[in-house]
């Protein structure tokens, strides 16, 4: 298979019982200029695809934990395998959840630690801008996106957390205020290797003017998330 | 008909907001003797036939794989429930 070029590029996106961001995501992913794809969670084949997304929006309803049931669904199995040979895969908010349940990410998320659903335009800094999907952001670089999450408290053990601090693994860190308790403001992380990354705020959701949150040059013209879709096809153009 | 209990916590060491907020409420209703209080999961598992040993070991990877996350949750029970209201009724 030749290299894709950002046209060509194939990014997956996984709808789950219960997903409500799987639209997003994909109209996100075209804006880039790639080519979306949609998943079912019962198909156990990823089409093919060169990178996968997973979506926020309650897989299961929560019912058992946030993520938990997700884990076990067919195309998790053919996403763990591709994970770790090296494809780029996002988790967003659930996606993030499932994430960690199907253990390619550390730690799992709680409550939020003032137990309310918390939706706002929240600012985080990217510490890590090496990894497949930050690449075009800068590290200490400061962005805007939506945060919608009642379970969204990032926990792990001292260890783990020291860990990730030390391989550079804290992908962005909550600024100004932490809006969970998760621990160490920590908003997302990747894996050692960098392609997968993981995090609770939702860049699908502002990606177009219009749209987006407040921003310096009008209102709802914030297109931080952006740089999350268009880094995952330029790390595909350079594999 | 059998039925296995399993009853999961939230780890020690993993602050649990549900219960922190119950032992908030406690003492507004006049409740001022608790201290502290840790809200977990208790599931029922029915199984057609009687409770082996093979089915509790079936419930114990139950409980390890899919019914609790063991980053922030022990397992604490998983018992044979006809065991327990034999207790209770009695």
């Amino acid at each position: 298979m030749s290299a894709p070029t950002l046209a060509s590029a194939r990014v997956g996106v996984i709808t789950f019982p219960g997903t409500l961001d799987d639209r997003d995501a994909a109209r996100a992913i075209r804006l880039a200029g790639g080519e979306p794809v949609s998943i079912f969670h019962a198909d156990g084949d990823l089409q093919g695809v060169d990178a996968v997304v997973l979506p926020g929006g309650f897989s299961y309803g929560d019912y058992l934990r946030a993520g938990a049931i997700s884990r076990f669904a067919p195309a998790m199995d053919a996403l763990v395998d591709a994970a770790k040979g090296g494809m780029p895969v996002l988790g967003i908010c659930n996606g993030f959840q499932i994430l960690t349940e199907a253990h390619l990410l550390p730690g799992s998320m709680v409550k939020n630690d003032h137990l309310h659903f918390i939706c706002r335009e929240q600012v985080l800094a990217v510490e890590n801008a090496d990894t497949a999907w930050t690449n075009r952001y800068v590290a200490g670089q400061q962005i805007t996106i939506p945060l919608k999450n009642q379970d969204g408290q990032f926990v792990a053990d001292e260890r783990t957390l020291d860990e990730l601090e030390g391989e550079g693994r804290v992908a962005f860190r909550y600024v100004g205020w932490n809006p969970n308790g998760s621990r160490r403001d920590i908003a997302g992380i990747s894996n050692a290797a960098g392609n997968v990354v993981g995090l609770m705020p939702h860049p699908e959701h502002a990606v177009e003017a219009g749209f987006g949150p407040e921003a310096a040059d009008g209102s709802r013209t914030g297109v931080d998330g952006l740089g999350f879709f268009t880094s995952v096809l330029a790390s595909l153009v350079h594999a | 008909m059998g039925r296995v209990v399993v009853e999961v916590m939230p780890k020690p060491e993993i602050l649990d907001p549900q219960g922190k907020a119950v032992v908030g409420a406690l003492p507004r209703l006049g409740f001022t003797q608790f201290t502290g209080a840790r809200q977990g999961k208790r599931f029922e598992l029915e199984v057609d036939g009687e409770v082996t040993p093979e089915v509790l070991q079936a419930a114990r990877e139950a409980a390890e794989t899919l019914l609790s996350n063991p980053i922030i949750e022990d397992v604490v029970r998983v018992a044979d429930a006809s065991e327990e209201s034999a207790g209770v009724s009695a």
